[in-house]
Formats: structure tokens, C-alpha cells, sequence
């Protein structure tokens, strides 16, 4: 563990709205491979934070590098090595699959040859296959989800940021979406997580978990059900961020 | 360019799949034109005219007839008195009072002048002033008919003979006066609202935040929403143009290549106008709301329905910075009068300018960060 190289650092991340203050000094690293889990109750400044990282949003303050590069002063370098997939869904509906994984493919720089291959490696893993050339928007919401995820990864990012991927999708559905992200750490991406459920937390090598803009505790889940006395990461979260 | 080009394409294939959104590119444009040019005429046709006839002798049967036979005048009958026709008038049964005095007949007979009062309903000051023209010319006709009757042999006519010639547009036809700032108006709105509406749309679906984790460059992005849009409206203007042709007979004088160049530089101007109201707003209903704002303001002031020389002068200075004025101009500079580029390079210079500007604010406005 300790001999892995930190993909992310974050140093004294201040970001503010106004006199609201989203992200209160947050400190933490994420070594090369981690699932990492970023857990906190709504409006705890998640979705804010992994903005910051993924340079969608500015900080007001502190250092933040991904990928070996100041996401402030490189911001399209970083871009260039993180995948990401918000909450709410990204892919254009009014294309067909294949159309978009060849847009993104595209704007990513994939050759011609590479976003087939690509294409065709995903479709046959998610076994869709028949489903290439249909309108995104007749696909069940699970569906869609494991396929922005697919396409997150199709450029082969070092970090893909994932906000509350599994949102409203079924618990069977889930667990092969889980499947998708232990295979892509397996091959050395990093994965930087937010969820709601505490059964995917348990999946997660470390989480943190936020509270009104801190970081109020970050371990391994064994470590924090054992420090906090408790089961399970359900009561974990419960004790910790009200 | 790799990037871009994948864009246009993502692009296309949305617009092409969305039937509706095809018929409203290509039908409107033509159903806009073939409509409004035959309805945007400020010809005055028959004007119902009501005679106050006092003298009620050959002569003022005479003048009355003179107007009845008038394509532009359609005759609703005599009052009694001046009061009953002005009620006539006040009702809006008529537009316009010829008042004949007693004894008009005798009076042209012996004294060889006499009197008509001509009242014109002046609501609209435009067209008032247009039926006045009709009236006073019908009447100087008459007049001069009466001193050839009265006098065949020492008549030699008036000392001067004006006969106007109306240059570019010899039949003074509206048509082919209004068909070319019609064309203007159709590639206007086209290219202010597809391209913005286009970017802010992905801003409301939230597809634009997928876009923006990507290495994308920002002029990369606008131009890949820009060109797409480009191009149909160029398709627009040429639609445009053939019908202009083939179902209004404008003459097209001047050189198709050069109406086309700057065509190409005035969408710029306009789409990166539509892109950047895009950029500064973040939902399609801000954006049709601000884009509609200006694109009436501009239309309305370009000289398109009212010319910009008779604008106030604070209103002409506005105008400076109005790009749908100078392309009106231009457009019936090279379309009617087959100016060349010689004639147009101011406007276009300043078109050129606009373009440029517009297109560096559109692009600086779009932020990839928030």
C-alpha cells in the first residue's frame, strides 16, 4: 500500500460561495488504484469537491493535483487523464450508442480504428451488442449508467470521478456496476466514488466521509466500523455525519 | 480540427434525427418569404372615397368619375352634407371626403377656377400621405384635361414637365423591394437562434458538464456549434434566393459569388451574436427571451420597413451597431443594383469587424469552469 505513488493530493481545499463556505479545508491523498469512496449526507459539499477535482470548478483556495498536474494551472492536462460521470445523466439520449462513444472517443483524440475497437470491447462486455445502434433514450436508465461508465473509461483515464453513479438503479443492476469498477481498478484506474448506499461503501478499499465541508474521518471501512464500535458502515455514517 | 470536425458531425446527426426541427429549418424559411413578400406592401389599393357633392353639375360628375375610374379608389357614394361624411369617415366606411362647392361647374366656366376639399383619414400618416399623393395627382389630371378641352390650341401644358424614373426598381414594385430584406430577416433569425438555442440546450440537459471534464478548447467547442448552423443557413439563403427568383422574377443583378461571401461573413457575425447571449445565459427560456429582444430591435431598425435615413439621429447612431442594417443594405445593394465589391466595402469591412469581436466575446464568455 504505502509504496503506491498518490494520483490525488489535496492540501488545505477551501472552496466558497459567498460567506457559505462548501469545502472547509479538506486534506487527503489517493493512491494509484484505490476504489475510493467519498461518502457524506446531502449538502455536505461532495459534488463541490469532486467539481475541484475534476477542474470543472475553481478552488478558493489550497492545492489540489490529480494525475501528477495543479488542477488549477493545468486544468486541460488533468482533464486529459481523469474520466468522469455526474449524477445526473450525460450522454445525449438523441444519439445512438455507438454515436456516442464516437463523439467522446472523438473529442478524447482515440484514433478511427481505436474507438471501434473500443466501442466493440465495451458493447461485448456489457453484452449489448444488439443494442449499438439504437437511441440511448429507449435504453433502462441501468443500462445507460454502465454505459457512461464504459465510455468515462474509453480513453483510458489514470482517475475516473464518479458522483453518485448508481443513483436510482436496481440492486442486481448495481452489483454488475461493481463489477465494472473492481475490473477497470483491477487494471490500475483509479476510482473516486460518491454514494448514498453503505452496502457500496463497503466495497471500497478507503472512505471518507464529509460533514458540513469537513472530512470528519477516513479509513478503511473495517478500521472505522472497529473505532467506532459498530456493524455495520450504515451506523458508521449514522454516528458520524447525523 | 479532428476535434471539430467530430463535433459537426455529433451535431448533424442530432439536427437530421429530429424531424420536426428539419421541417422548421428548411419549410419556414420558404413559407416566411412567399408570405411576406406579398404581404408586407405599403401599396394603398382601393381606397373607398366618399364625394360631399354640392354642385352636382356635368363637371363635378366629371371628377368624380375621374377617380372612380382609378385603380386605387373605390367609390362608396355622396353624402348629404360635410357631417354625414366625416360620420362616414369616423365609422371607418370611408378614407377619404371629396367636398365639391356650389356652383363648381359654373364658377370653372366663367371665372376658369374653382374649388374641392379633399379630407383624408391620417391614422396611419403613411398611408394618408400616399392617398393624398393619388388624390391631388388624380385631380391635377383633370384639371389639365379641362384647360386642353377649353382651350385646344393655346394650351402648350405646364412650363416643366416632370416625369420621374424610378432607377433599380423601375415599377416601383414592393416586391422587389421587400424580397431581399425578407431573405435577410429569414438568415437573421435562423442563425441568431438554431446555434444558441443549440448551446444552451446542452446546458439545460446538463450534457454540457460532460463536455466541459473533457481536454476540449474553447474555440473548438464554438466553432463546432457554429459551423453546423453555418452551413444550413447558407442552404436557407440559397432556398432563398431561388425562389426569390423563380416565383418573385427579382432580377438578381449583381454577382451570386459576392452575395454569397458576404452571406458567409454576416452568419458569422449573427451566430456568434446567438452563441454568445447563449454563453451568459442558462436556460433555453432567457436565452429566446434576450435573443427575441434584439433581433426585433435590429430587424425593426435596420431599414428594412421604414428607411434609416428618416430614424432620429440618436436612432441612426444605434444603427452603427446594428449588423442587420448594414446586411439589408448590402443585400439590396448587390441584389438590385448589382453593386460590386468596390461600392459594399465599407459595410463590409465594419460587418467583417462585428464578426470578429462577436466571435472572441462568445468565445472568452464560454467558461468550461464555473
Amino acid at each position: 500500500m504505502s509504496q503506491r505513488k498518490n494520483i490525488i493530493e489535496v492540501t488545505n481545499l477551501v472552496k466558497k460561495f459567498g460567506s457559505f463556505t462548501a469545502n472547509d479545508k479538506l486534506n487527503f491523498t489517493v493512491p494509484e488504484g484505490e476504489i475510493f469512496g467519498f461518502l457524506g449526507a446531502n449538502g455536505a459539499g461532495k459534488t463541490t469537491a469532486i467539481k475541484i477535482l475534476s477542474g470543472l470548478s475553481k478552488p478558493t483556495s489550497g492545492k489540489v493535483i490529480v494525475a501528477g498536474y495543479d488542477v488549477s494551472k493545468y486544468p486541460n492536462k488533468v482533464k486529459r487523464n481523469i474520466g468522469y460521470m455526474s449524477q445526473q445523466f450525460s450522454l445525449y439520449n438523441d444519439l445512438t450508442v455507438r454515436e456516442n462513444f464516437r463523439f467522446y472517443g472523438g473529442i478524447y483524440g482515440l484514433s478511427n480504428k481505436a474507438i471501434k475497437d473500443k466501442t466493440n470491447y465495451y458493447l461485448n462486455k456489457l453484452e449489448m451488442q444488439e443494442y449499438g445502434n439504437k437511441l440511448l433514450r429507449s435504453i433502462p436508465l441501468g443500462w445507460k449508467q454502465k454505459l457512461a461508465f464504459s465510455v468515462a473509461n474509453m480513453h483510458e483515464p489514470a482517475v475516473v470521478f464518479l458522483d453518485e453513479p448508481t443513483g436510482g438503479v436496481d440492486p442486481i443492476t448495481r452489483r454488475q456496476f461493481w463489477e465494472l469498477i473492481y475490473e477497470s481498478a483491477d487494471l490500475g484506474t483509479t476510482v473516486f466514488v460518491t454514494t448514498h448506499y453503505m452496502d457500496e461503501a463497503e466495497y471500497c478499499e478507503r472512505v471518507s466521509i464529509m460533514s458540513e465541508g469537513k472530512i470528519v474521518a477516513i479509513d478503511s471501512p473495517a478500521e472505522l466500523k472497529s473505532k467506532y464500535g459498530v456493524d455495520t458502515m450504515d451506523d458508521v455514517f449514522v454516528s458520524i455525519a447525523r | 480540427m479532428r476535434t471539430i470536425i467530430f463535433i459537426i458531425r455529433k451535431e448533424f446527426t442530432q439536427i437530421f434525427r429530429d424531424k420536426l426541427m428539419v421541417r422548421i429549418i428548411f419549410l419556414i424559411p420558404i413559407f416566411q418569404l412567399l408570405i411576406l413578400a406579398y404581404a408586407v406592401t405599403f401599396e394603398i389599393k382601393n381606397v373607398r372615397f366618399v364625394t360631399v357633392d354640392h354642385d352636382r353639375s356635368t363637371l363635378s360628375g366629371k371628377l368624380i368619375n375621374k377617380f372612380n375610374g382609378s385603380a386605387f379608389f373605390q367609390y362608396y357614394g355622396n353624402a348629404e352634407n360635410y357631417e354625414e361624411a366625416v360620420q362616414l369617415l369616423t365609422r371607418n366606411k370611408a378614407d377619404q371626403i371629396l367636398m365639391i362647392e356650389p356652383d363648381f361647374g359654373k364658377k370653372m366656366n366663367t371665372e376658369k377656377r374653382g374649388k374641392v376639399q379633399v379630407v383624408t383619414n391620417a391614422i396611419n400618416g403613411n398611408a394618408a400621405s400616399l392617398m393624398s399623393a393619388y388624390a391631388t395627382s388624380i385631380i391635377n389630371d383633370f384639371n389639365r384635361e379641362i384647360i386642353v378641352e377649353q382651350n385646344p390650341t393655346g394650351f402648350s401644358g405646364f412650363p416643366i414637365d416632370i416625369k420621374p424614373r424610378f432607377w433599380y426598381n423601375p415599377e416601383m414594385d414592393y416586391i422587389t423591394f421587400m424580397v431581399p430584406g425578407i431573405l435577410v430577416l429569414l438568415v437573421t433569425i435562423i442563425g441568431m437562434f438554431l446555434g444558441g438555442m443549440n448551446l444552451v440546450k446542452e446546458k439545460e440537459i446538463g450534457t454540457i458538464e460532460q463536455i466541459n471534464v473533457t481536454p476540449i478548447k474553447k474555440f473548438q467547442f464554438i466553432a463546432g456549434k457554429l459551423i453546423p448552423f453555418w452551413i444550413i443557413a447558407n442552404i436557407d439563403f440559397a432556398i432563398g434566393l431561388v425562389v426569390a427568383k423563380f416565383v418573385f422574377n427579382i432580377p438578381i443583378v449583381g454577382s451570386l459569388p459576392l452575395l454569397f461571401f458576404v452571406v458567409s461573413v454576416y452568419l458569422v457575425v449573427i451566430l456568434s451574436f446567438g452563441l454568445f447571449i447563449s454563453t451568459v445565459t442558462n436556460t433555453i427560456q432567457q436565452m429566446m427571451f434576450i435573443t427575441w429582444f434584439f433581433v426585433m430591435v435590429f430587424i425593426l431598425m435596420s431599414g428594412l420597413f421604414t428607411p434609416i435615413e428618416s430614424m432620429p439621429q440618436w436612432a441612426q447612431i444605434i444603427d452603427y451597431f446594428n449588423p442587420v442594417a448594414y446586411f439589408v443594405k448590402i443585400n439590396r445593394m448587390i441584389m438590385l443594383k448589382g453593386s460590386g465589391f468596390f461600392d459594399i466595402q465599407k459595410e463590409f469591412w465594419i460587418l467583417t469587424a462585428y464578426g470578429v469581436v462577436m466571435l472572441i466575446f462568445s468565445t472568452q464568455r464560454y467558461r468550461k469552469t464555473a
